[in-house]
């Protein structure tokens, strides 16, 4: 248990290293879309609006953090990882090492996690300025790490997966950028018909969004979504697995 | 003498492509090995199931005494892989690139400690121990590959072309360190397309071509078989033809009774390129 403890710290020490170099510009970088969302939503077009009683700040500053927590930890796990493993191959040194592959598949999330995390905290106290009907709680600290997870998870997924840069471009394109506009974080899904509503559940980000909005709103918080981020971690892990199996002996 | 590599019918098939075909080769300890061949010969992929990192579409091969496959953590104990693509990090300094390969290696903080200035001073580069890798020259960074693959005191090394692209000067301090090396009780498993890195360094090698293991000897063994000394004649002024003797004085005979169509005419040594070229009609370094 100690060692497995110790190679999960070793796989991320080598990107805490990278991070503690370039942590501004990562975080710099990661901010720009949420707080331009923040901007052109919130304030541009969002002024005046109610959604369900709440103003549209209000309303949106969580789905905001949540499609943060989500490219942040997204590209935090998987950006360096798929260069490391196709273009320097330095990734074949954790393979070759005797590290075991569920250390590395957690040791690589974590650094999205810890990416995912530094970001959205920066947007979530950007959030506690603007909005003050925002409410900060251990729940919601909790859910934020759990949506983190899951899309750090995911980014590792991909990055083993994936065969080239050009590939992984598009992906972020076909699946992320979608992702980020349909699911709830900036319309309720109340509205929309049941067999839209079934098919933005079936996305991640979807109950990201919908538990962070319930605790941050004070509302009766969704543990089926909950649940269904605890599922989506569970899968994606299992994918990493498999695919990490695939990579090696 | 004991083997510390042991391949058995080993084949990787990859489509219709047979990347290596039955290969059955057996690395002594404490040799410098040369596996030596043309690009796409099978080289990189017979380093990489050695290493665990591909699996062998059949046959099998054991390293240190284990299976590559069923027993590859303990194969891991005991290798050191120097990649052709260098696999350092390169957004980090050389010696937090080599600490992480001894954190891998389950190194505590004063072995790790203690390894690292050893080992820099060991290949001179204690100087650049916190430049980022990025900055160092194509030599630099071929030894702190080297040094990070040594951290766990692996008792095989893997190097795949270690002197690729590297200027004269700098691929003979690599030949001595890798010597320093081998004679300090490394096992030494190298490929190269460098016809004379091999004859320089290894006591044996094998040659590949097109997934064949086509001949396995020491060097001079190789070239005995076809003879010691190469004639090179230039036939009217376009073509060389080269013929092979047993030794200088064969040569000379030959030469004094060739016509006056042959102008230019060396008498040298035989290599491992003449050997090469005959058995398969093509050159190693010529793609």
């Amino acid at each position: 248990m100690l060692t497995m403890l110790k190679d999960i710290y070793s796989i991320l020490w080598v990107d805490l290293c990278f991070l503690k170099r370039h942590w501004l510009s990562t975080l710099a970088i990661s901010l720009v879309s949420p707080l331009l969302y923040l901007v052109a939503f919130g304030y541009g077009l969002g002024r005046g609006v109610d959604v369900g009683g709440v103003n549209y700040l209000a309303f949106v500053m969580p789905g905001i953090i949540a499609l943060t927590s989500m490219s942040a930890s997204f590209t935090g796990a998987s950006s360096k990882l798929h260069v490391d493993r196709l273009f320097y191959k330095s990734f074949d040194e954790c393979l070759m090492s005797p590290i075991s592959l569920f250390s590395i598949v957690i040791g690589k999330a974590l650094i999205g996690v810890v990416r995912g995390l530094l970001s959205s905290v920066a947007i979530l106290i950007v959030g506690i300025i603007l909005s003050p009907l925002l409410i900060v709680s251990p729940l919601l600290i909790l859910v934020l790490i759990m949506s983190c997870l899951v899309f750090a998870l995911f980014g590792v997924f991909i990055a083993l997966v994936i065969s080239s840069h050009q590939a992984m471009s598009t992906f972020s394109n076909l699946v992320i950028l979608p992702m980020t506009f349909l699911s709830g974080t900036f319309f309720s899904l109340s509205q929309l018909p049941e067999a839209v509503k079934v098919v933005l559940y079936l996305l991640p980000l979807t109950h990201s969004s919908e538990s962070l909005r319930a605790v941050a709103l004070g509302q009766p918080f969704p543990w089926l979504s909950f649940l269904a981020l605890l599922g989506f971690a569970l899968f994606f892990f299992s994918a990493c697995m498999v695919a990490l199996k695939r990579a090696s002996v | 003498m004991e083997e510390f590599i042991v391949t058995e019918n080993l084949t990787k098939t990859y489509g219709t492509v047979q990347a290596v075909q039955n290969l059955n080769l057996k690395v002594h300890s404490g040799e410098i090995f040369g596996f030596l061949g043309p690009n796409g010969a099978g080289k990189t992929t017979t380093i990489r199931m050695m290493t665990t990192l591909t699996k062998p579409t059949s046959g099998r091969v054991w390293v240190g005494g284990f299976d590559v496959v069923k027993e590859a953590d303990k194969v891991k104990n005991v290798i050191g892989v120097v990649q052709q693509h260098l696999s350092l990090d390169r957004d980090l300094t050389v010696k937090e690139n080599i600490e992480f390969h001894g954190r891998l290696h389950h190194l505590s903080a004063s072995e790790r400690r203690k390894r690292i200035n050893e080992l820099l001073d060991y290949v001179e580069l204690t100087d650049c121990a916190d430049r980022m890798v990025d900055t160092l020259s194509g030599g630099m960074k071929k030894r702190a590959a080297i040094v990070s693959s040594l951290m766990h005191k692996p008792k095989v090394l893997f190097l795949d072309e270690p002197t690729v692209g590297l200027d004269a000067q700098t691929r003979r301090r690599m030949w001595d360190l890798l010597r320093r090396l081998n004679l300090d009780g490394t096992t030494i498993f190298l490929t190269t397309h460098y016809i004379e890195e091999a004859e320089a360094l290894c006591q044996r090698v094998g040659i590949m071509h097109h997934g064949k293991l086509i001949a396995l000897d020491n060097p001079l063994e190789l070239r005995k078989k076809l003879g010691l000394v190469t004639v090179e004649t230039l036939v009217n002024g376009k073509e060389t033809r080269y013929q092979y003797f047993a030794d200088r004085e064969a040569a000379k005979r030959y030469v004094q009774n060739l016509g006056s169509d042959a102008k230019t005419v060396i008498i040298r040594d035989s290599n491992l390129e003449d050997f090469f070229v005959e058995q398969t009609g093509e050159k190693v370094g010529g793609n």
